[in-house]
């Protein structure tokens, strides 16, 4: 790190009164980019360790039989597996993006609250911790699905409540961060630049932000009524009680439906900055793009009970929460027909971050088609809880936010780093994680159709099959990742001097500072016009 | 540790080998199961109907997608364009595919109010969930009855080989008459369960403290195979519902058969046994009910599932045990629901004079069903 701090003070005279150094220009920094960069590696992190859990979860469903490890051992695995890549591997990434290019997309100096922002990153340390730690207390992990369903999660050990004890830090730190970000966005964009003069990212971003301030709460409120169904004797999901368990999962979806979007929609700023760029073409529709993005947010607050459909609901709940679901699907169409159109007469050039992004939209799609069919109820009604459930969360959320994500690190890693990352091995990422995923999950389609449960440590001999080449995609989807992690390294470490521009077709502020982009940038806002 | 190095990659290996040589067994099971009931059916059609609407969609957008990549690429020399905007195509591409779900709401709204009718049903079978296990009890035909897995586990732990049925098979299964509509009350005593036959089109929640109803009329006879579809715990993956469509002598037939066991063994509460044939009864009794939590062995999961070797309850008072298995605590299940007479006699004297434990007592069948 001394020799890109060293660099810094090189371009720009005001470091010239020195920034922190060492160890504590991590712990106190209050610098959007510091913050940014450490966000992005805790992200990493925990996308590491949770994917060694899915490596555990297929090494398991290699075959039929029980050989490695056992049901309760499971369940763990694929409780954690599911809350750490959400809480701690999505979102905080997510959140790196908006602390690195936010201000510097809207040419602000830093974020508006930079010492919350500090707090906000270190929080996740605490909450990571306690989700970590608790895999070694007795009894063992949380093991009812990263759900938590009660009645099973007030059968759990201690480990449930320091896992909901994780996730209200975890909330704190995004309803924090998100005031952060819709300030900034409001107050701090440089003058000329109208919300409608925004980067599609920004626009994506503050509506994520508004989402996350509703939705966190709803999530807290409905963990602890758990917590003191637990210890306190209420009654608000024990049935004997008078309670209801099926109460639980309306408010815990109320809070799941919009976190879904939460997971993506910076997914889809992310692919409408990359695609206009690699096509040399600006974004087609963006005022479309910016209703659309908006029109997802307001229905996701209103279909959370389509992840309920076997719960028993009345005629009339099963036929709001289809439609309005269905409903859901035009402005996703809109979003996808918009890129298609900007690629469209473009003078397209596949680096790794295009790739990526094509993929995505490509992918992303079958993901939102599974989407479609699990919307119309009585095909859910054979779907739900299957394999087919886990094949279409992972075409969203791995070849949707996921791969979006790694898009994002190929195209801004020079203007954070001030090199260019080795193209041909971000292109043997690429089409290793893509061809990898594709293994992995497309066969659960059809061992979901087949009546596979998911959640299973073990299953009928009929899937074996699918199992096994699901279980081998994994196993190399999970080693391409290190592939990543050299990528990345390698960059940071050197090689070809980026530009400024960096990409020939980029647009923007961000691209009018130098790379690596300087400590302080935007001390004087430039003019939009 | 040594057994499993070896063991993985010798069978990796044979495994991939199968894989690739392409197994004897129709395995590759691309859709959803061939449906017996006219829910299922429409269900399926409902299903190909969405998935040919969702091909023909994405061959059409990734065709355009494709050929534009293919043409319009710098490398081949193609200029960029610069429009961004087209009201009329953007009003288009919205307008269709709303057009297109409205079309296909409707077939769904049918099927769902089908789904919902329970109403003019022939016969009631409540259905209980338990961990992790169900419960059946034939309303109008006083015939009650526990369904567990039947696969050993021997299989499970790969020392045995796996049968036809592996995981799929139960000791009793749900009978039921074929061409009559059968109303399936849904509830569960624990945690939430779902059942689920997916070749009736039938998978609802089992959810405590509440009752939800659907219905199924099976129209062919033949053996259905589902499983538990809502993460239940530990075994989750273990308690299959097997359900048997037979014609309606078959079933009335079973039925008698049925209970005529259960008066059988509701006679055996009244006699005088002896500590032996109780322990003896009582082995069967424990491996069946009481082994997936207290292990085989007896020694528990603790903190979760206490030991029975040398345990508090085990070792103690008699009527402290008895009461125990009869009413339950916690996450240990109310017996005397599941159980009968002589079986919970059998299971305590087990308990205490096997797995470990030599306490000496016993209780009889008919102080268990004096203390109900």
């Amino acid at each position: 790190m001394s020799t890109t701090t060293a660099t810094h003070h090189d371009d720009h005279a005001h470091d010239s009164h020195g920034h922190p150094t060492g160890l504590m220009r991590w712990v106190k920094s209050t610098n959007h980019k510091d913050i940014g960069t450490m966000y992005l590696w805790f992200s990493f992190a925990m996308f590491l360790f949770a994917g060694a859990m899915a490596m555990g979860i297929r090494a398991e469903l290699f075959q039929p039989g029980l050989q490695f490890v056992q049901p309760e051992t499971f369940n763990q695995l694929t409780t954690l597996h599911g809350l750490i890549m959400i809480f701690g591997a999505i979102m905080p990434a997510f959140v790196g993006f908006a602390n690195w290019q936010v201000p510097l997309m809207i040419g602000a100096p830093d974020m508006a609250f930079p010492r919350l922002n500090n707090m906000s990153f270190w929080l996740l340390i605490p909450a990571a911790i306690l989700l970590i730690a608790s895999i070694f207390v007795p009894g063992g992990a949380v093991a009812g699905g990263w759900t938590m369903y009660p009645p099973l999660s007030v059968q759990g050990g201690m480990s449930v409540d320091m896992s909901v004890f994780a996730l209200h830090i975890l909330g704190v730190s995004s309803i924090v961060g998100s005031i952060n970000i819709i300030t900034t966005i409001f107050n701090m964009r440089a003058p000329g630049m109208t919300l409608m003069k925004m980067p599609m990212f920004v626009w994506t971003w503050l509506i994520t932000a508004y989402l996350l301030i509703a939705a966190m709460p709803v999530l807290a409120g409905a963990l602890t009524m758990l917590i003191t169904d637990r210890h306190f004797g209420t009654h608000f999901f024990n049935a004997a009680g008078g309670g209801d368990p099926v109460l639980f999962q309306h408010v815990f979806w109320f809070f799941g439906h919009p976190e879904v979007y939460i997971m993506i929609l910076p997914a889809f700023g992310i692919l409408s900055t990359i695609i206009p760029t690699f096509a040399r073409k600006p974004l087609f529709g963006y005022a479309s793009m910016v209703y659309a993005t908006a029109a997802i947010a307001v229905l996701s607050f209103v279909v959370w009970a389509h992840h309920m459909f076997t719960t028993g609901m009345p005629v009339a709940g099963q036929l709001f929460f289809m439609y309005s679901t269905m409903l859901i699907s035009v402005p996703t169409g809109v979003k996808v027909f918009n890129w298609l159109a900007t690629m469209w007469k473009g003078s397209m050039t596949f680096e790794t971050p295009m790739l990526f992004s094509i993929a995505v939209v490509f992918l992303f799609t079958i993901g939102g088609f599974s989407g479609l069919v699990c919307a119309i109820l009585p095909v859910d009604i054979q779907l739900q809880d299957t394999y087919y459930v886990v094949a279409h969360f992972h075409y969203v959320l791995f070849s949707g936010a996921a791969m979006a994500i790694m898009g994002g690190v190929y195209y801004w890693l020079p203007k954070w780093t001030g090199h260019m990352y080795d193209e041909k091995l971000g292109k043997w990422h690429f089409w290793l994680t893509t061809i990898a995923f594709n293994v992995t999950f497309f066969p659960m389609h059809f061992t979901g159709l087949a009546g596979m449960p998911r959640r299973i440590p073990d299953y009928s001999q009929q899937f074996a099959e699918f199992n096994m080449i699901s279980s081998l995609g994994a196993f190399a989807l999970g080693l391409s990742q290190l592939l990543f992690l050299y990528v990345v390294i390698k960059c940071i470490r050197g090689g070809e001097k980026a530009t400024n521009q960096v990409w020939e077709g980029a647009h923007g502020l961000e691209w009018t500072v130098a790379s690596p982009a300087p400590f302080h940038t935007f001390e004087t806002p430039p003019q939009v016009k | 540790m040594n057994k499993k190095a070896i063991f993985f990659p010798s069978t990796v290996l044979a495994a991939v080998m199968s894989l690739v040589a392409g197994s004897a067994q129709a395995a590759y099971e691309l859709n959803l199961k061939a449906p017996v009931t006219e829910i299922a059916s429409q269900i399926y059609d409902l299903h190909m109907l969405i998935v040919y609407v969702c091909l023909a969609i994405f061959v059409v957008v990734f065709g355009f997608m494709f050929y534009s990549i293919y043409k319009h690429r710098k490398s081949v020399g193609h200029k960029a364009e610069q429009f961004h905007e087209h009201h009329t195509l953007e009003i288009i591409w919205t307008i269709i595919p709303a057009l297109i779900l409205a079309a296909m709401a409707v077939p769904a709204t049918k099927t769902i109010f089908a789904m919902k009718d329970t109403t003019a049903a022939d016969m009631t079978v409540k259905v209980t969930g338990h961990q992790w296990k169900w419960e059946y009890d034939y309303l109008d035909k006083d015939v009650k009855f526990i369904s567990t897995l039947a696969t050993s586990q021997d299989q499970i732990q790969n020392k045995a080989e796996k049968g036809e049925n592996y995981l799929l098979e139960v000791d009793n299964p749900m009978v039921v008459p074929t061409g009559k509509k059968v109303r399936v009350l849904l509830t569960a005593t624990d945690v939430i369960h779902a059942w689920w036959v997916p070749e009736f089109g039938v998978k609802q929640d089992a959810i405590p403290g509440f009752i939800k109803e659907v219905w199924f009329k099976a129209e062919k006879e033949g053996i259905y195979r589902g499983q538990c579809a809502e993460l239940c715990g530990k075994d989750h993956g273990f308690m299959p519902i097997v359900v048997e469509a037979v014609s309606e002598d078959k079933y009335n037939e079973w039925i008698d058969a049925k209970k005529a066991a259960a008066t059988a063994a509701n006679a055996g509460a009244d006699k005088e046994w002896t500590k032996d044939d109780l322990v003896a009864n009582g082995k069967v009794v424990y491996e069946k009910n009481c082994a997936v939590c207290h292990q085989v062995t007896g020694a528990g999961l603790p903190p979760a599932f206490p030991a029975i070797t040398g345990g508090k309850i085990s070792t103690g008072p008699v009527a402290d045990h008895l009461a125990l298995v009869l009413n339950g605590k916690n996450m240990m299940p109310a017996w005397k629901a599941l159980l009968n007479d002589v079986e919970i006699a059998s299971v305590i004297a087990y308990e205490r004079n096997a797995l470990g434990n030599s306490v000496g007592d016993i209780v009889q069948p008919s102080a268990v069903k004096a203390a109900r």
